[in-house]
């Protein structure tokens, strides 16, 4: 493999890649849209079984037309997969039977009466059935250009359905009782979508083949859920994705044309719903452990300060300063911690450092009355309108003192009636 | 009947206990499809074993396998909880992504090994009278024989920990018996059925040995021992007809039991709506 053939399957000079690549993009485009219904609907395992359960609609199709038709075998796995999701329901909803059993059965049921067949037809040395293993572990290299115009249609249709049916699956993902209670007719989107779902499988599974192939719509709606909260895009970004993987996918089918290409597509979606995970906005590991970190800093602050005001509080000099031994011996901060916070604070100009000891500035003690004002306002509400006793309001209030708005404070100090002293009798300091 | 037929079936047999017990736990707790993704994502864990030990069967396999098994499922809570993604999505992901890491794997290393993608879906069993160990026994029959014996000493010793940690874990918990212990003990056992049934029948048909005779029996049983006792009647009858199916119809063996799974398992239902109402 020379550089130059890399840069040309890049550039998709040959049309034998042309041809693949396209294929494979609709498919995972086609798998993506419908998987994030799949998703939303907490499905995802049902996708799997239909994927396995189409094997022996495609081994019947064969074994009764005696040719590879792509037509035939696409009928007889829309049968299969169909029926298996159509017993796997009734299962469901038998109270014998508990729906992950209903799926765990239907699975092994169907694709064992696959594997049967396959190997029975594979054992009959038909010349003709050479290949047929290949909807196990997928192929893309094999996608002919009928493939690539039965993809075309099924894509244009599926993505109509979708289009012009968004609002009907959205409502049906999230809220079934709301959509029925309006007189959407649920049975019928319900039946529109698994047939939709099938029919994505029973093409899809010529790239990724059939083990495989729920990764196709689980993975990329997996991981474009982290990036939005819109279904609209959600739908968007999972079919890139989707299309990614696959571009990705049968590269790699390109390079060596005796690797399966589905798990290689599996694989690149996964590390797309990996990275999702780790660094998409909000809703990434990292996001939310930066906002954690945030909001750990800002309350370690804030109780540095509102230390500050309570040992001067003792000693009747507020802006009096005070040492680092003190403020320990005061509250259990550990020293580094409370090191790295008396230093942000003196670099935010809330605390006036001097040789070892450190005093409130204007700015400070404005803030740290903010806190200790916050604290005791909320111990009072406790008392007064939860009835607790006066010592078992402090820890509740330690937490709440970091979160309260100044919409909550004005509403408190409304109902409480501007008061001047905490269930402990000490002054609550004034809004600054 | 010859000798290799009573073997074969003899080797489905044992391989079918040592799924009964742990699926009869994974039916009742409404777990099935963790040992789906166990049985597919062991897979890795195999070809894995198998580069560092170079060969396909004994300790090393046992051991890696279980590993990897126990790592899937600490893996699919991991995703459930810290990333808040439903079960059913988190499983989903997690084994297709090992599954393909370990197809991949394999068809790398096809061409200088014994393993190959076939073997990972149905496995080999026809091969079974051929690959003699001790006193001309076939090695699988002692493989699968062992793990029956180290399963039924899991379960007896663990009977009541599993008992109480399947049918009420929260007064389990509020006892304080180690519910995690438990379940991940479950998860070891459905690891290690997997790595048994690995090579005579293939990763993905555990899946039907695991809940096919388990959920026939929970059709009818009213105590867990009844049950299990079913499920392994259950799993015999199907190995034996499963048999004389893929030898009718010369097709792979593992694929027929897990029809004649279905097939019981649908009977069975129609039985037992048209006695019991």
């Amino acid at each position: 493999m020379t550089a130059e053939q890399l840069i040309g399957f890049f550039l998709l000079e040959e049309p034998n890649v042309q041809m693949v690549v396209a294929g494979t993009l609709m498919l995972c485009g086609m798998a993506a849209l419908v998987g994030c219904f799949t998703f939303l609907r907490k499905r995802s395992l049902v996708g799997d079984a239909v994927s396995h359960s189409v094997l022996p609609g495609i081994c019947l199709a064969f074994l009764i037309s005696g040719e590879k038709n792509p037509l035939w075998l696409l009928v007889g796995a829309l049968a299969t997969g169909l029926l298996s999701l159509i017993l796997m329901e009734a299962l469901s909803r038998n109270r014998l039977t508990r729906p992950d059993t209903s799926i765990s059965l239907m699975l092994s049921f169907f694709f064992g009466l696959g594997i049967l067949l396959l190997t029975y037809i594979q054992h009959q040395g038909n010349a003709s059935q050479a290949g047929l293993d290949k909807f196990i572990f997928g192929k893309a290299a094999s996608i002919t250009e009928a493939d690539v115009q039965l993809f075309l249609i099924s894509g244009i249709i599926i993505t109509a359905a979708v289009v012009v049916l968004l609002r009907g699956f959205y409502l049906i993902s999230f809220d079934e009782d709301y959509a029925r209670v309006t007189g959407f007719p649920i049975k019928l989107l319900r039946l529109v979508l698994s047939v939709l779902t099938v029919w994505t499988v029973a093409i899809g599974i010529q790239a990724v083949g059939v083990v495989l192939m729920a990764a196709l719509l689980i993975t990329p709606a997996l991981a474009a859920r982290f990036w939005t909260h819109s279904i609209g895009k959600m739908l968007i970004i999972a079919a890139i994705f989707g299309m990614i993987a696959g571009y990705t996918g049968s590269f790699v089918s390109y390079l060596a044309p005796a690797m399966p290409t589905g798990p290689w597509i599996v694989v690149m979606a996964t590390i797309i719903a990996i990275i999702s995970m780790f660094l998409a906005p909000e809703r990434g590991l990292y996001a939310r452990w930066k906002i954690r970190s945030r909001n750990q800093e800002k309350t370690l602050m804030e109780n540095i300060l509102k230390l500050f005001y309570q040992i001067g509080e003792k000693s009747n000099q507020l802006q009096g300063t005070i040492l680092e031994e003190d403020l320990m011996n005061h509250r259990a901060f550990g020293k580094e911690e409370l090191q790295r916070g008396l230093k942000k604070l003196t670099q935010q100009g809330l605390l006036e450092h001097s040789l070892l000891a450190y005093r409130l500035t204007n700015k400070g003690l404005a803030e740290a009355q903010r806190v200790v004002r916050l604290h005791r306002l909320w111990e009072l509400y406790l008392q007064r309108y939860l009835h607790l006793e006066p010592d078992h309001v402090h820890d509740d209030a330690e937490a709440m003192e970091h979160v309260i708005t100044p919409e909550i404070e004005a509403q408190l100090e409304l109902i409480l009636g501007n008061p001047e002293t905490d269930p402990h009798n000490t002054i609550i300091p004034p809004r600054a | 009947m010859n000798l290799n037929d009573i073997q074969i079936v003899l080797t489905a047999c044992l391989v079918t206990f040592a799924c009964v017990i742990p699926g009869c736990f994974l039916v009742l707790r409404r777990m099935t499809m963790f040992g789906d993704a166990i049985s597919h994502a062991v897979l890795p864990g195999i070809v894995t074993a198998y580069l560092l030990s170079g060969s396909l069967n004994g300790f090393a396999m046992i051991i890696g396998a279980s590993i990897t098994g126990l790592l899937v499922t600490l893996l699919i809570e991991l995703i459930q909880k810290k990333m808040r993604i439903s079960p059913d999505a988190s499983i989903g992901i997690t084994y297709t992504f090992l599954f393909a890491v370990g197809v991949i794997m394999v068809s790398l290393l096809s061409n200088q090994t014994d393993l190959d993608q076939d073997c990972v879906l149905y496995g080999d069993i026809t091969l079974v009278p051929f690959d003699l160990g001790l006193w001309n026994i076939p090695r699988q029959i002692w493989i699968a024989g062992i793990l029956d014996i180290v399963l039924i000493l899991a379960l007896w010793f663990g009977y009541r920990g599993l008992w109480v940690s399947t049918f009420d874990p929260s007064f389990a918990a509020a006892t304080g018996l180690a519910t995690v212990f438990w379940h991940y003990l479950l998860m070891g056992m459905v690891s290690l059925s997997t790595v048994t049934a690995f090579e005579s029948v293939g990763a993905i048909m555990v899946v039907s040995l695991l809940t096919g005779p388990a959920a026939t029996a929970a059709l009818f049983a009213r105590s867990l021992p009844r049950m299990l006792v079913i499920a392994a009647i259950v799993g015999m009858i199907s190995c034996i007809l499963g048999y004389m199916l893929a030898s009718w119809m010369d097709a792979a063996i593992a694929g027929a039991i897990a029809v004649m799974n279905g097939l019981i398992f649908g009977f069975a239902l129609i039985i037992r709506k048209l006695i019991i109402k």
